[in-house]
């Protein structure tokens, strides 16, 4: 659809745009800053924030009480096994799915992505009561399989929306050139769905690492990754914010800066589908 | 080789049945043309023929040995899709050799070959290109030259020329016309112009709902066509059909006669009528002429000199009258 597009319209949608982005940004970008304040001028009115002078006491804090770098490591293991594992999953499904349909497939996704809509907690006492029995509290195997089954519904469902893009006639093309299964699937297949496989990875290592309901829930303290570790310092016994907020810039650095190197797969993977 | 012969061959999709039984002979070195409207079945038969889709009855031989249960990769055809169905992601070089390199040819072999198909299709300058960097007529090329690389039994085409702009359509035309020529391979190929099939084909199949209407060459069923949907749906502008009064003069429930056919006189004639739309194409000039029995398209010379509202004479060439019985047949 072709829209004339006025150099006064442009200008509007482009601070419009601006704005929203920056609304978007700036509590991350509060965080930040807070995270390099003392404690004491970090609950200062929001003008004199910005001219106290900038501090690394909240790291040295931070890094003194807990371990970081377990957390991370945790995160690290816990998304990417939880991703890795419900792509294992996940493939073979939504290749079934896309290519072998059969008259009950929209009504199987459409039931798995249902299960998203049901409230986490409503599944927490069962879980958390197996959890205990199956000695799986505050273990990263237990963390990762149950972040793989969370997901799994959106993996299938993005995977399957990649894989149907794949126009069918190129695959027949490939039999009549004389490509057997095992060469369709390497010479053609593949190469053609790696694309998608690695956005769906991507938004996926990211929901994994930014989840926080089963995390806190499930771990304490030797499986705990990041989400657990700001939580901690967010306790009852008073208010830190130049501490937390140090936590949380360690925190999401590392997703940010995979989100910002991988900007184009991103996309591409959450407008999965809507565009093409 | 490239005998291919269709005996009693069905298709069903669940309890639809989209191709009744089937009888035909395909021979070595023809160009058949399957010619339809849309929806009739075309795509449907030329996959059963190419293994893409499995009978729900009957017979495919191949150079006498029966293929119905063959897998498209061992038939020997080569198919050129109507969307290309290039490989995305390789090269023109890789997607012209592929079918090579599935067939485990030696690498000197392959590149032999390929350059002499990139050369035959002027496509030596692209090689390196990627189908998305190419243009319509470019990405045509490559899907034949994929398929001329290993020289098979037969080509089949299905509707290759629909997505190219109508110049480019009547270059590719004598194109594909040039290299049957050349190659003298069995062709087999898909449309639902009937253009296209007039001036490509040896043998025109025209189907209508999944049944074979009338098999000729192209001349043949322009002369004689067998019923009423072959005359109106072979030759452009189409047949005029007369029912009623007029076609009973003739002792026939309707009788058709083409533009060709009827000589236009502002004087004299058999059918009086005024000149609607006329068409002024230079070499002709089509004339839509209301009549006392409907409209009717004339053909006549370039230079006529009529106008919307003149009134004229129309006459037809009784010895090129069709006549049709009331189930549409044609009688003799
Ligand atoms: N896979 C299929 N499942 C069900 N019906 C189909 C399938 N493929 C084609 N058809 C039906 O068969 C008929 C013929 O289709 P097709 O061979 O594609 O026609 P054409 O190529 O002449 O336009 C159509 O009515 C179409 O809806
Ligand atoms: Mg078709």
């Amino acid at each position: 659809m072709a829209r004339a597009v006025t150099p006064r319209r442009k200008a509007l949608v482009t601070v419009l745009a601006w704005t929203i982005g920056l609304a978007l940004f700036f509590p991350i970008l509060w965080t930040v800053i807070l995270s390099f304040k003392t404690e004491g001028d970090a609950i200062a009115s929001p003008l004199t924030v910005l001219t106290t002078p900038f501090t690394l006491e909240s790291y040295h804090v931070v890094q003194d009480r807990s371990n970081y770098f377990l957390h991370f490591w945790n995160s690290v293991v816990i998304s990417l096994g939880s991703t890795l594992f419900a792509l294992v999953v996940a493939i073979p499904a939504a290749w079934a799915m896309a290519f072998v349909p059969g008259p009950k497939t929209k009504d199987l996704l459409m039931w798995m992505l249902s299960t998203k809509m049901m409230p986490a907690v409503g599944v927490l006492v069962p879980i958390y009561l197996l959890f205990r029995d199956l000695g799986l509290l505050d273990s990263r195997i237990g963390l990762v399989v149950v972040l793989m089954l969370m997901n799994l519904p959106i993996v299938v469902w993005m995977l399957y929306t990649y894989f149907r893009e794949i126009p069918g006639e190129i695959l027949e093309a490939a039999r009549m050139d004389g490509a057997t299964l095992k060469d369709e699937l390497i010479h053609v297949l593949t190469p053609m769905a790696v694309p998608g496989i690695a956005s769906t990875l991507l938004l996926n290592v990211i929901l994994a690492w930014n989840e926080a309901f089963w995390t806190l829930q499930l771990t304490t303290s030797k499986a705990a990754p990041l989400t657990t570790f700001i939580a901690g310092y967010s306790s009852p016994e008073g208010l830190f914010y130049a501490k937390l907020s140090a936590a949380s810039t360690l925190a999401i650095a590392p997703i940010l800066i995979l989100g910002w190197f991988s900007q184009k797969q991103l996309v591409r993977g959450l407008t999965f589908g809507a565009v093409k | 080789m490239g005998e291919i012969v269709l005996k009693g061959v069905t298709k069903r999709f669940g309890d639809v049945e989209v191709i009744p039984p089937i009888d035909l002979a395909i021979h070595d070195g023809e160009f058949v043309v399957f010619v339809g409207p849309s929806g009739c079945g075309k795509s449907t038969l030329l996959r059963l023929i190419a293994g893409l889709e499995d009978v729900s009855g009957g017979k495919i031989e191949i150079d006498g040995k029966d293929a119905t249960e063959t897998a498209p990769s061992d038939r020997g055809l080569a198919m050129v899709f109507q969307s290309y169905a290039l490989y995305p992601h390789m090269s023109v070089k890789k997607n012209i050799a592929f079918p090579l390199k599935m067939a485990k040819l030696p690498p000197a072999e392959i590149e032999a070959k390929v350059q002499a198909a990139a050369k035959v299709l002027n496509l030596s300058a692209y090689l390196d290109r990627k189908p998305g960097q190419l243009s319509g007529g470019q990405r045509q090329r490559v899907a034949i030259g994929r398929a001329i690389v290993r020289s098979p039994e037969a080509f089949l085409f299905d509707e290759p020329l629909s997505n190219l702009d109508a110049a480019l359509r009547v270059n590719m035309r004598l194109e594909i016309s040039e290299l049957h020529h050349t190659l003298k391979t069995t062709m087999i190929y898909v449309t639902h112009d009937q253009v296209e099939a007039m001036t490509m084909a040896d043998k025109i199949v025209v189907l209508q709902a999944g049944r074979i209407e009338q098999v000729g060459s192209p001349l043949e069923l322009y002369r004689t066509p067998r019923n009423r949907f072959v005359a109106g749906f072979i030759g452009s502008p189409k047949m005029n059909f007369i029912e009623g009064a007029e076609a009973a003069k003739h002792g026939a429930h309707a009788i058709g006669i083409r533009p060709e056919h009827i000589r236009i006189s502002t004087t004299e004639g058999m059918w009086k009528g005024t000149v609607g739309v006329s068409e002024h194409l230079g070499s002709d000039t089509f004339l839509h002429v209301t009549t006392e029995h409907g409209l009717l398209n004339v053909r006549a010379g370039g230079e006529v000199d009529l106008h919307h509202g003149d009134s004229v004479f129309l006459s037809p060439d009784m010895a090129q009258l069709h006549r049709f019985d009331k189930e549409g047949g044609a009688l003799k």
